[in-house]
């Protein structure tokens, strides 16, 4: 049972406010904000307890969702409920963000009218919203160059146009009713890893968290069949084929999805509401079908002038012509530190940051099969033998777009029956960072 | 409340509930009612279109009905419950609409909450489980909670729901897993074994919610595995590596994960458990750090080597918040395992420089104190100390300080004698702190009694050397914690309770007083004696019992809800285990509280065997077991225990002595006779 529910910014402004019980007055609200701004730390604990009020928070697009209750509900349902209110207000105000939960707060009263009733959830499916959901949301697209780019010169058909902007999947899922737009459907595989690789370069750990997603900007959508990898397997003990099999440890589906034709053929069948929902999720540990993207090479010593000297090698292990986003790596240390630096290519950065203590080296564009180093000299005050030791791990974070790290694909997609007007698909595979450490 | 509005409003609503019509537009009537509920003036409107509502086609106008009636009643409670309202909110249990019929329950249990909410009984229970299916993952939390208050009449009606209840068990929605398998464990109270399988089968979607995309889901499935772990300590083991902390996760769910490794050690993965751990160390939140630090020294109970390297290695780094936890962490260790003690002081040494904080001065102080006489310089380290005692500003310091002294003067009097009498100059002239100057004060006057007292008084127990610690925490019946399964509780920071309870004090004043002598009943009523008021003493014959395996025997005191706190090796002599148990008190309904009952089981052996050997023949009867009875009985004051021996003839005998607080005779009439029994089993085997 949920009494209040609020949205509050990371300043600590009242976007949201929506009493369902009126147990508990609005002060709570202040309340809260205090106890989330006098905790030190990166991150409060999720649940935070005043007297009978107990605060159940997430965090997401920078804002605060916080839903108040008693000491006997399932957290499990508050946080899946809460993350859920987040991704109805996603699909229905195009993005997530202070300013679009400002511009739409009429719309996210009404969604939370029919969502909860007297604290109790009443439905969070999008198919029965739709037929309450009267307010349009108010999308803030400012003017972009990318909208640009899919037009050709002098209007002709470019390479450009088989691609879909990434922003393409961030509009209010609403606006196709009435404006007649474009019916589209998006299918996403996105793939995190885990890795850890230790100081003699062995793979310690890594597994991949996978899911696969499907926006759907369709009014009527009957059908819609997902053919995977013929190759693929669950388990250890399953194989199939005598290719590259793709592999997974776990996999489940959403409950809407049939599955009388996966056994077989490997085919998803199901009947998508709209807005986002994840069709499928999968896991695969410590078995990856490939080499770890990244490797390092590190060469840490200390110079006669008592300076710390890195020389860092990272070798990009995927196949050529694949590039990677923004890669960044990070490193740990103790003191207050001087640096300098000396990278192989201008385009590339590096900065100290004495907060966390870590020297943040960006990389714009990585491309697959290719080598970068760099060197960093740091000075560090009292320098002594132990301080090797504070040498942290190196993290990397990246995004490795139309890759999958299991190799999981998706042959065709089928929308039946046949859309009479030009509906589009989108498939796309991205592979991002969770964790991604390297020892030294 | 955010709805009321203005006069004109009121009157608007007024008129449109007055209307007959009014159920003809169904969105209309949905927004009025949603809205009108909420005003006490109006309720006389409302019932009527309510009672409409009920019966209305279109289901929107249901749900929103129904779950008006609860909100009439919470705004006129005083009322009197109209019987055929709430007839008609069962029947409408039947309603084709999944969320009308889950909206039913929720207004039942509300109007009904003074009898104790919704009643249910079996056709409902198989009806609604019937019914599961069909709703969304909200509606089946709901029905599932509601569940929970069902006891099924026979054994076949239980296994028959359970396996209905088999497919959302393993449900990719963590709420309705987590909903279930509180069922389930709610079902199965009595069958313990169906509830540790129903563990089992959950281990794969909570694993799979730990790497839920939402960090906070994941931080909620962390504490609850927390709490299975308490139950089933290798339901998690071979999956240790899905617990290692990511780089850029928050540091709530760091400081769980390393929770979790620790109880995940074992010895083929410890090396890789404390290279991950030792990484964590230098985090750059310190609080994490600190947590690493203390798992490494939870581990070092039991591969101490591999642990005090690394923490040795630690102090290196000369960084002060890590030196201080690593002090804090060795002298935790080695009060747990003494045999650290010489790699633990030549370690410390030089270290006082770089802490800064009390509490690990406080710690350093005490190691120093105890293992004096081991490190050359803790002379010189205690100088700088006593010279610097007049900025010291905790208390909990200096009374440290004055221990300390006082103990290394006992072994290293020449060198220490002129700083101690600084020390106490000091603390008893200047120091405006009555604990510290009372403190010293006693040790001025306990000096003056003589070498021999003080030594008595203040040379401390570093430990029980005849004892191993039990490492891990022995496994708690499911029952232990069921009740806080999938509620806030266990995300609350500190729910689930450490192992080492010696966090800021030293580790004798929370374990165990100082004594010189070894006996311990009187140590246990020395240091317990607060707590513990009532002595019970047994001897139960069962003389093979000191062959068997501390595992076998751990394992059997756990399955009568026994937990053993820690024991001598097999085959050694005198042969001691401690233990302990929390009874529910359930015939007396004003003492609601439970009882707590400290035992140890003592096996001398030989000693009792040479005494009863004049009375009889020991090679006929070896293997009988007989009786012999000791019965302790304290005086009202508690203070000294008369001991009454009634010698049976006995040949060999487990001495059992007993302390429980409170007093509760029946109690430890049962306890003692669950023990006896599990003993006799045991030694037959």
């Amino acid at each position: 049972m949920i009494s209040q529910v609020f949205i509050l910014s990371s300043q600590g402004d009242h976007l949201i406010y929506k009493d369902f019980r009126g147990e508990a007055g609005s002060d709570v609200v202040n309340l809260f904000y205090e106890k989330v701004t006098a905790l030190t730390g990166d991150q409060p604990p999720v649940v935070m307890r005043h007297k009978d009020v107990h605060f159940v928070h997430v965090r997401q697009g920078g804002l605060y969702w916080v839903a108040t209750t008693t000491a006997d509900t399932s957290p499990f349902t508050i946080i899946e409920f809460l993350n859920r209110l987040t991704a109805l207000v996603k699909d229905y105000c195009g993005s997530l963000s202070e300013r679009s939960v400002q511009m739409n707060f009429a719309l996210i009263y009404e969604l939370l009218d029919e969502v909860v009733d007297y604290g109790y959830i009443q439905t969070t499916s999008s198919d029965i919203l739709k037929n309450f959901i009267q307010t349009e949301a108010v999308s803030s697209k400012p003017f972009s160059l990318f909208d640009l780019s899919n037009v050709g010169l002098f209007g002709a058909e470019t390479q450009q146009s088989k691609v879909a902007p990434s922003s393409a999947a961030t509009r209010p899922i609403q606006s196709s009713r009435d404006q007649g737009g474009k019916s589209e459907i998006f299918v996403d595989v996105i793939e995190r890893m885990l890795v850890v690789i230790g100081s003699n370069g062995v793979l310690m750990k890594a597994d991949i968290e996978g899911e696969i997603k499907v926006k759907c900007y369709m009014p009527t959508c009957s059908e819609m069949r997902i053919g995977l990898n013929e190759e693929f397997s669950i388990g250890k003990s399953q194989l199939r084929g005598y290719g590259a099999a793709v592999r997974v440890d776990e996999c489940s589906f959403h409950q809407a999805v049939r599955l009388d034709e996966f056994d077989s053929l490997r085919i998803l069948r199901l009947c998508p509401s709209q807005g986002e929902q994840t069709v499928m999720q999968y896991q695969l540990s410590d078995d990856l079908p490939s080499a770890p993207p990244f490797r390092l090479f590190p060469t840490i010593e200390r110079d006669n002038g008592g300076r710390l000297l890195m020389y860092m090698k990272l070798r990009c292990d995927l196949p050529p012509k694949r590039s990677v986003l923004d890669p960044t790596r990070l490193q740990s240390f103790s003191s207050e530190l001087n640096l300098s630096q000396e990278l192989s290519s201008p385009d590339q950065s590096a900065e100290l940051q004495p907060q966390s203590r870590a020297v943040v080296w960006k990389i714009p564009r990585f491309p697959g099969g290719t080598q970068l180093s760099a060197l960093f000299k740091l000075e560090v005050p009292g320098f002594s033998s132990a301080s090797m030791l504070e040498v942290g791990p190196v993290s990397l974070s990246f995004e490795l777009p139309k890759i999958t790290a299991t190799g999981l694909q998706i042959r065709f997609l089928r929308l039946s029956p046949f859309q009479p007007g030009p509906a589009q698909r989108w498939v796309r595979y991205v592979t991002h960072s969770d964790s991604y450490t390297i020892r030294i | 409340m955010p709805y009321i509005g203005s006069e004109d409003t009121v009157r608007d609503l007024r008129r449109v509930l007055s209307n007959p019509n009014v159920q003809s537009d169904q969105l209309r009537y949905r927004n009025t009612i949603l809205k009108v509920i909420r005003l006490p003036s109006l309720v006389e409107y409302v019932e009527q279109p309510l009672t409409a509502g009920l019966r209305d086609r279109a289901a929107c106008v249901r749900r929103v009905a129904v779950l008006g009636w609860a909100k009439l009643h919470n705004l006129q409670t005083n009322s009197e419950i109209d019987a055929a309202v709430v007839n008609e909110l069962y029947s409408l249990l039947r309603d084709p609409d999944p969320v009308v019929m889950v909206n039913c329950l929720r207004a039942l249990e509300e109007i009904l909450r003074e009898e104790g909410g919704v009643a249910i009984n079996k056709p409902i229970t198989h009806h609604l489980l019937n019914r599961l299916k069909e709703c969304d993952i909200w509606g089946q939390c709901e029905v599932l909670r509601i569940l929970q208050r069902y006891r099924p009449q026979s054994e076949d009606e239980l296994f028959n729901i359970l396996s209905l209840l088999d497919v959302s068990l393993i449900s990719p929605h963590p709420p309705v897993m987590a909903a279930t398998l509180s069922l389930f464990l709610s079902l199965c109270s009595g069958l313990p074994a169906v509830g540790l399988a129903a563990l089992e089968r959950v281990r794969g979607p909570l694993l799979a919610a730990c790497g839920n995309t939402s960090r906070e889901m994941q931080f909620t499935a962390l504490c609850h595995i927390q709490l299975l772990l308490r139950s089933l300590p290798g339901l998690m083991g071979e999956h240790y590596k899905r617990f290692f902390c990511g780089y850029a996760e928050p540091a709530y769910i760091k400081q769980r994960k390393i929770e979790v490794l620790v109880e995940l050690v074992n010895d083929d993965n410890v090396a890789i458990l404390l290279d991950e751990l030792r990484g964590y160390c230098t985090d750059v939140n310190i609080s994490t750090a600190h947590a690493a630090i203390s798992a490494i020294g939870r581990i070092g109970r039991s591969y101490s080597d591999k642990c005090l390297e690394i923490l040795t290695e630690l102090l290196g780094l000369k960084q002060e918040h890590i030196t201080s936890a690593v002090v804090q962490t060795m002298r935790d260790l080695v009060w747990v395992c003494p045999q650290c003690s010489r790699t633990v002081c030549s370690a410390v040494e030089g270290c006082e420089a770089e802490i800064q904080d009390s509490q690990g001065r406080h710690a350093l102080l005490w190691l120093l104190g105890v293992y004096g006489e081991q490190v050359s310089s803790v002379p010189y380290t205690l100088e700088v100390f006593i010279d610097g005692v007049r900025s010291e500003a905790s208390v909990g310091v200096k009374m440290e300080l004055l221990t300390a002294t006082v103990r290394l003067f006992l072994c290293r009097p020449a060198e220490t004698q002129d700083m101690l009498g600084r020390l106490l100059h000091y603390c008893i002239e200047e120091e405006t702190n009555m604990c510290v100057s009372d403190q010293a004060l006693l040790y001025y006057r306990l000096l003056h009694c003589g070498i021999e007292e003080t030594r008595k008084v203040l040379q401390c127990r570093r430990s029980d050397p005849s004892l191993g610690v039990l490492i891990g925490r022995p496994a708690e019946p499911i029952n232990q914690w069921s009740y806080i399964f999938n509620t806030l509780e266990p995300l609350r920071p500190g729910a689930i309770e450490t192992e080492s309870a010696t966090i800021g004090g030293s580790p004798e004043h929370m374990t165990f007083d100082p004594k010189p002598n070894n006996d311990l009943s009187d140590t246990l009523s020395y240091s317990f004696g607060k707590t513990v008021r009532s002595g019970e003493s047994e001897h139960v014959q069962c003389p093979t019992i000191f062959r068997c395996s501390p595992q076998s025997l751990q394992a059997a005191m756990q399955l009568v809800n026994i937990q053993t706190l820690a024991f001598t090796p097999p085959h050694t002599l005198p042969w001691r285990v401690y233990l302990y148990t929390n009874t529910q008190n359930k015939h007396s309904a004003d003492t609601c509280h439970g009882t707590l009952i400290l035992g140890e089981l003592l096996y001398t052996g030989e000693e009792i065997q040479k005494k009863s050997k004049d009375e009889e023949n020991v090679g006929v009867e070896a293997r009988q077991d007989k009786r012999e009875e000791e019965r302790e009985e304290d005086t009202a004051e508690g203070r000294s225990e008369k001991e009454r021996v009634k010698k049976n003839t006995a040949e060999k005998g487990i001495k059992v002595t007993l302390k429980q607080q409170p007093r509760d005779e029946k109690a430890l009439k049962g306890f003692l006779s669950v023990l006896t029994t599990v003993l006799h089993a045991l030694s037959s085997e």
